[in-house]
Parts: structure tokens; sequence; C-alpha cells
């Protein structure tokens, strides 16, 4: 194991891909010379050259247009964002043509791409900076999103994304790209895209959290842990395909969840997992399914009122709370 | 003359359409430019290129008039976008392109099947929604494709695929195999910002794209000079970009021009934004009144015809019989008889197939157990 910031394992990620396949390249904003808005693209201008580390003027919906065309043309870009808040005005590429083209061609072309950027909130940003797209993407069909929480996984997962053969939608976070943590040195390491995996053990409660939302769930174990419960929480990585049978499995354990999820209420992922966890695992649930979401407002820009919206622990552990009637 | 002018009062933010001519007695929404004095010759194009490119326009018009019947008579449904009037631009086009040249257009979009290896067959089974379409009867009449041939579709958002056009080029210019793109789109779409953001690109990255408006002087029902602001072919200059303009009722003045234009493109890697004028004899769609336009202008188009024209060339010429071309003719409206047949013949797809074409690695599907 070696420990690397969280950019680090992406650029570790992307480099070893562009070394494995010709095929393989990356544009986007700021990514060349500048070196990555966020340093994620560090060192790869000068090791891969202009022809496949390219800046972009700032048009999301031509860039983004172009990496689908060349993708179905035989390549396999990896579209740099900004912000997945910019990938708004590239919605028409990955919506209406990445995830269509193959279905609607009847077969006749492929879209092996990655759209990538971090994703979420980033602090006091306002509104237009701070909105977290994962569970809107993953209403699409066709489209695999990613939303890891550690540096490990985000290798691992990003390598995946890249040789993926369909459209793959991986999301980071300004506040997670300076984030230390134990990657895998293993050769060519992999984790395929749609595994959970339970990154804390706990026999009182189930708590299901990905991206940014992970770390919060992170502190709110160690607090409840001081008062004896015990949390399982259930990192689910990708958002789409979902790992439902993991965290039912959980759940037969637990007899209890909460969902924390950085998208605001409405048909986000807490509201899709909690339905399928009351039809999958209705009989073993000693109380209804809590979950934590941003509220159906938009982001303020003034401290204590981005404090009051951002989920956090003590929000976690009042759901937590909730489900184990400690309330 | 006085309500004209209370109605011109009051279009305080387009000009106002109909009636409103000062250009003579026809108010033609776009000027065409001659046609090509050149014969067929000088051009480079054999007698048995120019039969064929006359059968090829043959095929086209004829597979839509049978088709529109088709639809009429409620075989299938969906969207029926014809391309009738239209014809010369991809018949033209793909005897100027090479056959790897990519092609990619937006959903009037069934001529350039035919003229790029759909067959009249999978065609006519695609408007019917058969899997024994060119697209597995996934797409209609919008979606058209042999990606094989390098024809990658037909695309139903305006200017949605001008981007994907440039992103064809840049994997051509990437991967330095010598082919360029082709993209093609209506008057309509260049009001839209992906057009922009493309020509900017294309032209700082030097993509091997040639950008082709085929402007038939309607954006669906708003004539070009009530939805867009002076020559569309002079939008290239704010971009430092090579453009031309020219006549798009003739395959001979469209082969010459995109020739010359693809073989710059190959030769320098530079794009090309091309306005060809051309005009469409039919609705927007099938569900158009067509009010707004005269049946003069129409009338006026239709005497110029890519297809008669071409006719009375091959006469002229001596390159062929009247007997010769009523043979080609009777087959043609034969394959299409026939394709009506094939189509309604044809199985629909079967109900595992709704689930297929979704992804061409491991396929996922959210909750299945639900469907």
């Amino acid at each position: 194991m070696a420990v690397l910031q969280f950019r680090e394992a992406l650029m570790q990620a992307i480099d070893e891909e562009m070394d494995r396949d010709e095929k393989v390249f990356i544009m986007g904003e700021e990514v060349a010379e500048y070196n990555g808005a966020y340093k994620v693209t560090e060192g790869l201008l000068d090791k891969y050259g202009f022809r496949r580390v390219i800046d972009t003027p700032i048009s999301e919906l031509g860039f983004s247009g172009i990496g689908v065309g060349a993708a179905m043309n035989g390549l396999r870009p990896i579209v740099e964002f900004m912000t997945f808040n910019f990938a708004v005005l590239a919605a028409d590429q990955i919506i209406n043509h990445a995830s269509k083209v193959r279905y609607m061609l009847g077969g006749q072309a492929s879209v092996p791409i990655v759209f990538r950027g971090p994703n979420a909130s980033a602090g006091q940003l306002g509104a237009t900076h701070s909105v977290a797209y994962d569970s809107m993407y993953a209403q699409f069909p066709g489209l695999s999103v990613i939303y890891p929480s550690e540096p490990d996984d985000a290798k691992g997962l990003l390598k995946s994304a890249i040789r993926n053969d369909d459209p793959v939608l991986f999301m980071e976070s300004e506040q997670m790209y300076g984030m230390k943590g134990e990657v895998s040195e293993e050769n060519d390491y992999i984790i395929p895209i749609g595994k959970a995996k339970i990154k804390r053990e706990g026999s009182d409660v189930t708590v299901v959290a990905s991206g940014k939302m992970y770390h919060i769930a992170k502190q709110a174990a160690a607090e409840l842990e001081k008062e004896g419960v015990e949390v399982e929480i259930i990192d689910p990585r990708t958002i789409k395909p979902f790992d439902i049978e993991t965290v039912v499995k959980s759940i037969k354990k637990t007899n209890r969840c909460v969902i924390v999820d950085e998208s605001h209420p409405f048909g986000g992922m807490a509201a899709e997992v909690g339905f399928l966890i009351q039809r999958d695992a209705f009989d073993y649930l000693d109380a209804p399914v809590q979950r934590v979401t941003l509220p159906d407002v938009n982001a303020p820009f003034s401290k204590p009122l981005f404090d009051l919206w951002l989920p956090n622990a003590k929000k976690v552990i009042d759901a937590v709370n909730t489900v184990t009637y400690r309330n | 003359m006085k309500d004209m002018a209370n109605k011109e009062k009051e279009a305080i933010f387009t000009p106002i359409g109909l009636k409103n001519s000062d250009n003579g007695k026809i108010d033609k929404s776009v000027k065409l430019p001659p046609a090509t004095k050149k014969k067929h010759k000088s051009l480079g194009l054999s007698e048995e290129d120019v039969t064929e490119m006359y059968r090829l326009m043959y095929l086209q018009r004829r597979f839509e008039e049978r088709a529109m019947q088709m639809y009429q008579k409620g075989k299938f449904g969906g969207f029926l976008h014809l391309y009738i009037g239209q014809e010369a631009i991809s018949t033209g086009t793909v005897f100027a392109l090479n056959d790897d040249d990519d092609i990619i257009t937006a959903y009037r979009d069934h001529g350039w099947g035919l003229v790029r290896g759909v067959t009249v067959n999978e065609g006519m089974a695609e408007l019917y929604g058969k899997a024994t379409g060119c697209s597995k009867g996934k797409g209609g009449s919008m979606h058209f494709a042999k990606t094989e041939n390098h024809f990658w579709g037909g695309y139903g958002i305006v200017g949605g695929h001008i981007p994907i056009g440039a992103g064809l080029a840049f994997a051509n210019k990437y991967q330095d195999n010598g082919r360029i793109s082709a993209c093609f789109f209506g008057d309509g779409a260049v009001d839209q910002g992906s057009l922009h953001e493309t020509m900017n690109i294309a032209q700082l990255w030097k993509l091997p794209v040639i950008f082709v408006v085929e402007n038939n002087g309607y954006s669906m029902g708003t004539a070009a000079r009530r939805h867009t602001v002076g020559e569309i072919h002079e939008r290239a200059k704010g971009y430092g970009m090579k453009s031309a303009l020219f006549n798009g009722m003739d395959a001979l003045t469209v082969y010459e021009n995109m020739k010359k234009i693809a073989d710059e493109v190959r030769e320098d890697s530079m794009p090309y934004f091309v306005e060809i004028r051309t005009y469409r004899y039919r609705g927007h769609s099938m569900s158009d009144p067509q009010k707004y336009r005269t049946k003069e202008e129409l009338q006026e188009y239709q005497k110029i015809d890519a297809l008669e024209r071409m006719k009375t060339y091959l006469i002229d010429e001596g390159i062929i019989k009247q007997k010769k071309l009523d043979e080609i003719e009777e087959t043609v409206e034969k394959e299409v008889l026939d394709s009506i047949d094939f189509a309604e013949e044809s199985p629909f797809p079967e109900p595992e197939a709704l689930y297929e074409d979704m992804f061409s690695g491991t396929p996922h599907f959210h909750d299945d157990k639900n469907n």
C-alpha cells in the first residue's frame, strides 16, 4: 500500500491507462498547460504531449460532443469538467447522445467515454457551483455513475471506467482531492464497477453513504461508537449500477437503515434505495428507513445558512437515533 | 397596404412572414446561386457516374413518395421528415467524398442513408419499425444509419450532432487515417450554440471536417430571413474559417464544389463551412399545413427540380436514351414497391430486443425485477 492523495490516485489511473492504450486521451479546460484546475492531470502534458492532453476552450457542449464523436469513431476520451455544475451546459451530449446513440442506431456504434470532474458542494460557492448530479445522471439508461470516497476506490474505479465500453460519469470532489489514503500497489489495480464496499462493520444500523458523504457518515459512526452504537457503513461507490444486494444483506443483520445522499431529496439516490429496501427487506426492518439529504433549497452563500444546508455528522447521528429509537 | 404597414409595426421582434414581399412577384425565402456550366467529363465524372447519380436521386425521391403514401395509410407511426427536393446534395456529396469518409446528418436522413449503403429494404423496414430495419427498428425515420459504410446516422436534436461530426474528424486526425468528416444540418441549426462552439474548436484544432448547411429556406415553418441574421455562409468569417456558397438544386454543382472542398480539407486539415441552397418540396414533417410559404414559391423550385435537370442533361448529352432511362425508373420503382412488401412481411423485433443494443460492454439495468 502507498499513501496517496485522492488527486494522485486519479492521476495514476489516467497515466496508467494512457500508457496502456494509445486510444485514451484527455481533454478539458486547463488540463494541459495549467496542469489541471485541481492538479489531477499534473505532469501528463510533459509525458504525453499536446496530442493526447488537450486544453479546450470553455465550451462544455462543444468539447463534450467532440468527445462523443471521437468515442464513436474509435477513441477512448476522458472528458474533464472543471465541475459537474458546468457539465449542465453539455447535458445534451451526455443525456441525448452519449447515452442513446448506440440504442437508437440499433447497436451500430459504441460510446466508450468517461466524463469526470468534481461533483456537489465545495464550500461557500453559491447556488450554481454546489449541486450533486450523481442521482440525476443515474436516472438515464445507458450511463454508469461512479462517486468514490477514497483514493483507493478512485484509482481502481477510474481505471475500470476508462476501460468500460459504454459512457461513464466519474464524480470527484474539490474537497477530497487533497485527502490522503492508502492505495493498492497491485499491478494494474482494477475495482469492478457496481460493487459496494462495507467500509465499517457494525451490528446496530446500516448507513449507506458515497462520495463526500461517506466521510460524514464515518465521523457520525465514531461519535455513535462512544455511545455504544455500532454502525455498519456501506459505500456503494457506484451509484449506477447500484449494488442493492450488499445493502439488503446488511439490513438483514442490522434491521435499520439510514441513507446519506448529497442530492436534493426528490427522486434522488436515497429515495430510490429507500424504495428498494422497503420492497426487498420489509420484513427485516425494525424502523422506517431514514435519509439525510440536502433540503429542497438552493445552496446559500452565507456561512451559517450554508452549514444548515449541507448534511453533516450531527444530522446523520439524529437519523441513526431515530431508527434506533434513541431520540 | 395600410394593413401591411400596421402588421410591420406590430412585428417588433421578428420580420413578418408571407405577403411581405418586395422582391418581385414571388417571395423566395433564399436566393439561389447559379449552377455550374461544366459538363460531367470536365468534372472527372464518367457517363456511368452521372447515370448512377440520376438513379440514386430517383431512388430517394420514389422511396420517400412511397413512404409518404404508406404513412398516410397509417402503415407506420412516428415522425416522417421528407428530403424530397434536396436529393442533389446527398447524391453530389457521396460522389465527391471517399467511401470511407464519415458522414453524419440531422433527422431528414432517408436520402443520406440510401446513398450510403442503407438498402431500400432496410430503409423501408426501419420506417415500419421492423427488426430487419437498418437500425433494427430502434431508431425509425430519424435514425437511419450504416456505420460500417461510415454513415453515422440521422440525429433528432437540432444541432446536437454538430459537435459529434467534429468528433468524428478529431478521431480521424488523431489516428492520422486520411479520412475527413462531413456534417450536414439544416438552416434552423445555424442558430444553435452547438454550431458556434464547434466551429471555434474545429478551427482552433484544425479538424478535417466540412460543416454543411442545407439551407432549404425554412427552419420548420420559419423563413430563413425570419430566424437568422445576415448571410449564413458569412458566419465562417467570425472564426476565420474557409467558406463556400453554392447551388444545391444541381448534383453536378454539388459534386464540383464538394470535391474541391473535400480535397482541400484532406490536404490541409482545416475545416470548411459550406452553405448549400436548396428547397424542400414537402412540409417540415407530415403534419405541416405549410401556411408559411406560397404555392408559387414551391412551383418556382419544382421548375428547376434536380431530377428533371439531370434527366434532361442525360438525354441532351446523348448519354442515355429515353428507353434506357425508363428502364432505370421502372427498376427503381419495382425495388421500392418490393421494399414495402419486405417491410410489411418482416417481423417486428422480439420482446427481448427491448433490452438489446443498450450496452457495448456488460449490460446493466436498474431494478430489472420490476419489469
